[in-house]
């Protein structure tokens, strides 16, 4: 990798300085994506700012809500008893991201910043409808993904938590790329009293995305059959070596069916 | 069992782990020389173009760096190219197309990853910016990856010297015969197939560290290699015009191979020859992504199959075609892989009377295709073995049924083939049976029921093969067009207090030689096991080698060791009888103890030592002192294990996934040393065979890029693709080498593939299933699922 | 230049790198601890896996100044002073997990981070599963999973009941 100065703050305005006045700033959270990005030399920065010292790791839940610090790793929501009680869909979505080793180090900040189009946190964040903290604001999940490796977030604002609501019942189903072991199609379905909401990630080509056809039949009745008869439309999925869009389209009808005869 | 036993037979622990567990193995990037610099080669990322120019002059001026070559640079050198060790001749007798193969491209570049020019610098890092620095000047030409596009009409001409991408067009086999059978036939059947190209990927990339000693002009090579004595020759004689007792090759511990690591790369070359310019030595160790691009692929072939039979099943004649791909160059022993690995195992392990075989070997836009664990039998048992199948699908025989009317029965052997091999010794009855005992064969309806219950499609398949390992005698195979001897060299070493130390011209990569060679040595003179050390690895130490691969280093390294200890035991007489004071011929050996028959007269091994090193009273005017003997050992035959593999697999019809839920493996590897060894070997070639079969493919596509080009497109087995894979034997003792051993590195990789896709296809019976090509991946296997499902709806 | 205080395997170093700088280049380089190898450069294959602060890491997907105060330990770091090895580099012995050797310290350390933090018990479902981030070329990983499972009741001094 190029090199570059290294910074590790200890107060987020600090970090939010650096990387807010430099374009080629960059910050490093777990950096399970970022390091193999800056071995490849895909990415060339001044400076990075390792945001470990800034105390943004932990996780807080309520009756109503789970919020995770933004540098809280895979590893500790996936072996969470709180987390995996009151969103089981969530924990169980964090002990698939990945692998073990990843898993310690790769933080939930780190992957909705840098929002792969593979990634499995962005599925959970956009079916639950959490809401993303930052140093400066609260954003929505409806309006913080925009398209693939692109978010609402502006330059140098720092995530700092993330808050999910509770559902009445939650799961994730992944189906791994047999290579890489990313999302090939991953969906996420959150049951609430006012409705079902279901995302989809690694899937299309423009990131995660709600699949609202089924979100409509599932509100209705929350049952694998009220969509067994509802077609994903191939149109603007990913197409590679491994799944053609029409592979694609049908795994998503697969992986959601099993999500909701899982869901708890 | 004595738990005191630990010679031939004996699962002994292995002697090298204990420096692996611990982390003190010695591979070759452990190694750092004073004064090293770092290489980093600069390579086409375009897969075919004109090379116009390359302009050098920001990367020299880059921090850190020392120099800058290009093949300008080395041409005043008049160095050779990579050399090809085996000529074949087309069907016309014309020598097959050898193209040049210079270390940087000169010219034309021909593949992505083809080595443009290298940089040295100070660090790796520094290198690495400064190779980014290189501005190179290509002009674009049309490519191919595929061989069926390679022969088109009108395709891009890899090598233009050529005017054609045929490197030779080859056959085997009596083509009038075998037309005859089929104008008789009852019935005939024929399969399209492919054998998907592969990346070996051995876990330790390739690295090499070029030094060099101005003071006595010695030249050394630290490399990743399986046979650093092949490299010594090849390297030495052809590319860099250097004397052996110049160089020396050493290949320490080596991070697997699977055939990868036996050719003489440029890499080699090109550190050496800049240790040389540069008089530092140069350090090169390839990324993973690199290593995709630049080490030697395994399989890609485009094959039809036909059988002819008679209305019982019995086979009459078989006649393949293949298309084999040999990549942009050819390297090291590419040419041997598609023809006499392949074609000449067409035969299998069925009476067919009469075989012919054509292969047109093909140049692409692609990383040269060389050897891969099995090399050639793969692809010629994945042909038979699924071509069984197909035929009990076509005509309603029972696939176990059909295999055991057309076996070379047990008494038939010596068996010769009509395709120029003689088997020697086998039993396929009998691994079959134990196979299916071991799989309980006649239980799968139920458990096909069990599954079905579960919404699974439950399948099982079948594989008998046979394989030719130990490729040998070194006359036939100079007929066959090796450039090479292929025997082996041991040099036993007995030390004056009775320890022993061996010194084999094999190499060790995983394969627990120093294990396995430690217990033969100790079995045979009768001392404890602890007392042997194995060495290998440097030319320097060892007086000749051919090197690790084709199952060969028991067969023939083994039996090296064999004759070498036959010529201690033989001194060892004389000693003894001079110390007795008996007559030689009355000189019996055995458990370490040399005797005069019928008398209770004897010494210990250890005894007859001390006597040869301090030759006080010793037969001085009869022998020299000493006990070291060395022994080359020439094979007769090649050895032939064989076996039967049985794959029961279950398919998620609504996914396309297919788990693999038992594997059931029955090999007869000849006489077994270290039965925890031979499962370790089958296990790990299982894996790569299921790794075939199911996840791996390097893929190209119709621009010659590669696609998938690194582990996060390139499927590897990991621990939960796989399943338990159970390992027997069944021994019938190879009647041509002194210990009766075949080898046991292949057949894992060789048999079970088609197993593999036998029972996938089996599992998919119902949807009209004939064929499917490797790797079956779930995309694959639901197109199939999904198109019967609609094809039932329409029905 | 970047300095790093860390400790390897109960040794305390301080380090200067360059901010660029991987664990496991401070590892191999710097303190010729080369037990730790590198296998591929997409964060896949599991030869760099150490320990930092007791949890498994992949040792190429770290910088060295992330590890600053960290406590690291390598394969070179499990066995007793006297040479008794670690239960689980026993096991990987008895049981035949490895081959050529090149995966094995990235396989033991994984090996005994997933045995540690399944107190539980551990299925082998469950080893195969947690065993996804090291590659094997050699073994097919049939005996690396039994050596798992034979290192747990050693590893916790009681017998592990397979759950499945």
């Amino acid at each position: 990798m190029y090199d570059f100065t290294y910074e590790k703050p200890t107060e987020i305005a600090s970090a939010t300085a650096i990387l807010g006045k430099d374009d080629e700033a960059k910050a490093l959270a777990g950096g399970q994506t970022f390091i193999p990005v800056l071995k490849q030399r895909l990415n060339k920065p001044t400076v990075v700012v390792d945001l470990a010292k800034l105390g943004l790791s932990g996780i807080t839940v309520t009756p109503t809500t789970v919020t995770i610090g933004a540098m809280t790793t895979h590893a500790a929501v996936a072996d969470s008893a709180e987390v995996a009680h009151a969103i089981p869909g969530l924990a169980h979505l964090a002990s698939m991201i990945g692998d073990w080793q990843v898993r310690h180090r790769g933080t939930i900040g780190g992957s909705l910043a840098n929002n792969d189009p593979s990634a499995c946190y962005p599925a959970a964040v956009l079916a639950l409808g959490a809401t993303i903290t930052t140093d400066r604001r609260s954003i929505s999940a409806d309006d913080y993904f925009q398209g693939m490796f692109t978010t609402a977030l502006e330059q140098g604002e720092l995530i700092t938590s993330v808050t999910f609501p509770v559902p009445v019942a939650s799961s994730y189903l992944k189906f791994k790329n047999p290579a890489s072991r990313y999302a090939m199609v991953g969906v996420f379905i959150a049951k609430f009293d006012t409705g079902v909401r279901v995302a989809v990630t690694g899937a299309s080509q423009s990131g995660v995305f709600r699949h609202t056809a089924f979100e409509a039949a599932l509100s209705t009745n929350f049952t694998a059959d009220a969509i067994a008869k509802i077609a994903t439309p191939a149109d603007g999925l990913n197409s590679d070596i491994h799944a053609s869009a029409d592979y694609r389209a049908h795994l998503i009808g697969v992986m959601a069916r099993r999500a909701v005869a899982a869901a708890k | 069992m004595n738990v005191m036993f630990e010679g031939i037979g004996a699962s002994m622990r292995r002697k090298e782990d204990l420096r692996f567990i611990n982390g003190h193995g010695h591979y070759t990037d452990d190694i750092n020389r004073p004064g090293q610099l770092y290489a980093i080669i600069r390579r086409s990322d375009r897969p075919h173009a004109k090379l116009l120019g390359i302009d050098t002059k920001a990367a020299k001026a880059a921090p850190g760096v020392i120099a800058v070559y290009t093949h300008a640079d080395m041409a005043p050198d008049n160095l050779g190219g990579i050399p090809c060790g085996w000529q074949i001749h087309s069907k016309d007798g014309s020598p097959m197309a050898e193209p040049a193969h210079p270390i940087l491209a000169t010219g034309k570049v021909r593949h992505v990853g083809d080595p443009v020019a290298v940089v040295i610098a100070e660090t790796r890092a520094q290198a690495k910016t400064a190779a980014e620095l290189l501005e190179i000047d290509y002009e674009d030409l049309p490519a191919i990856a595929a061989v069926t596009d390679a022969i088109a009409p009108g395709a891009p001409v890899v090598h233009d010297e050529i005017g054609s991408n045929t490197c030779f067009d080859w056959h085997i086999g009596d083509k009038d015969m075998v037309d005859a059978a089929f104008a008789r036939a009852a019935q005939t059947v024929k399969l399209d197939l492919t054998n998907n190209r592969l990346v070996p990927n051995a876990m330790e990339t390739r690295c090499a560290i070029g030094e060099y000693d101005a003071m006595s002009g010695d030249y050394t090579l630290y490399t990743t290699s399986q046979n650093p004595h092949v490299i010594r020759l090849l390297m030495g004689a052809f590319v860099l015009h250097l004397p052996e007792h110049r160089l020396r090759v050493v290949a320490p511990d080596v991070g697997g191979g699977f055939g990868s690591k036996i050719y003489h790369y440029a890499e080699e070359a090109l550190v050496t020859w800049c240790a040389g310019k540069l008089k530092r030595p140069v350090k090169w160790t390839a990324d993973r992504s690199e290593a995709f691009m630049s080490d030697a692929h395994g399989r890609d072939h485009v094959s039809t199959a036909e059988m002819a039979l008679d209305a019982d099943g019995t086979f009459l004649a078989l006649r393949v075609a293949t298309i084999a791909n040999m990549g942009a160059y050819l390297s090291t022993f590419a040419p041997a892989v598609p023809t006499y690995l392949y074609a000449t195992l067409l035969a299998g392990v069925y009476k067919t009377p009469a075989v012919y075989a054509e292969v047109h070997a093909v140049f692409t836009n692609t990383v040269p295709v060389d050897a891969y664990r099995g090399a050639g039998r793969p692809e010629a048992t994945f042909l038979l073995e699924r071509l069984m199948d197909v035929i009990a699908h076509d005509t309603g025989h029972d696939r176990v049924e059909l295999r055991r009317r057309n076996f070379i029965p047990a008494d038939a052997f010596p068996y010769q083939t009509p395709v120029a091999l003689q088997y020697d010794s086998g039993d396929y009855q009998t691994t079959l049976n134990k196979a299916l005992a071991n799989i309980a064969w006649d239980d799968f309806p139920a458990r096909r029921a069990e599954a079905a219950g579960r919404g699974k499609l439950r399948g099982i398949g079948i594989s008998t093969y046979v394989e030719a390992c130990g490729i040998a005698p070194s006359k036939l195979v100079g007929q066959l067009g090796a450039r090479a001897g292929l025997y082996e060299v041991a040099n036993i070493r007995v030390h004056p207090t009775g320890s022993v130390t061996v010194f084999t011209g094999t190499h060790s990569h995983g394969q627990g030689h120093e294990t396995t060679f430690a217990q033969l040595v100790a079995d045979q003179l009768g001392i404890p096991f602890a007392n042997v050390d194995v060495v290998h690895g440097d030319t320097n130490k060892i007086p000749f080698g051919m090197g690790t691969y084709g199952s060969r280093s028991l067969a023939v390294g083994g039996s090296a060791m064999v004759k070498a200890m036959d010529k201690i035991i033989a001194k060892g007489k004389k000693i003894a009888a001079h110390l007795m004071e008996a007559s030689v011929e009355d000189i019996e050996f055995a458990n370490g103890e040399f005797s005069v028959a019928g008398t209770d007269k004897k010494k210990t091994i250890g005894e007859i030592a001390l006597t040869a090193y301090v030759p006080h009273n010793y037969p001085i005017d009869e022998i020299e002192p000493g006990l070291d003997e060395t022994a080359f050992y020439d094979p007769k035959n090649f050895t032939f294990p064989g076996g039967c593999h049985i794959c029961e697999v279950e398919i998620d019809p609504e996914t396309g996934v297919t788990s693999v839920v038992n594997f059931v493996a029955v090999d007869d590897v000849g006489r077994v040393i270290n039965p925890m060894i031979v499962e370790g070997q089958v296990q790990g070639g299982v894996a790569q065979g299921i790794g075939q079969a199911l996840l791996e493919a390097a893929i190209y596509d119709d621009q010659a890029q590669l696609v998938s080009g690194s582990f996060m497109d390139y499927t590897m087995p990991r621990a939960d693709d796989l399943p338990n894979i159970l390992v027997g034997t069944e021994t019938t003792l190879c009647t041509h080498n002194p210990l009766g051993v075949k080898g046991c590195g292949e057949v894992g990789a060789i048999g079970s593939p088609p197993a593999v896709i036998n029972a996938v296809v089996d599992a998919l019976r119902d949807y009209g299933v004939r064929h499917i090509d490797m790797p079956a991946s779930p995309q694959k296997i639901w197109a199939i699922i999904n198109a019967g499902a609609q094809k039932m709806a329409a029905e | 230049m970047p300095h790093v205080t860390l400790t390897v395997n109960g040794k305390s170093h301080t380090v200067d790198v360059e901010a660029r700088t991987l664990l496991v280049e401070l590892l191999r380089e710097k303190l010729a601890l080369t037990g730790t190898h590198v296998g591929c450069d997409t964060s896949q294959c599991g030869a760099c896996v150490v320990h930092v602060d007791g949890t498994s890491v992949k040792s190429c997907t770290m910088l060295a100044v992330q590890a600053d105060g960290a406590d690291v330990l390598t394969i070179e770091g499990l066995a007793a002073a006297d040479g008794t090895l670690h239960p689980m580099q026993e096991a990987f012995r008895e049981h035949h997990a490895l081959q050529c050797g090149f995966c094995t310290p990235g396989m033991v350390m994984s090996a005994i981070d997933l045995v540690m933090s399944h107190p539980q018990g551990l299925t082998e479902a469950e080893i195969r599963h947690g065993l996804e981030g090291n590659l094997c070329r050699c073994t097919g990983y049939h005996n690396i999973v039994k050596a798992i499972a034979a290192a747990w009741p050693v590893m916790h001094g009681r017998e592990l009941v397979a759950a499945e």
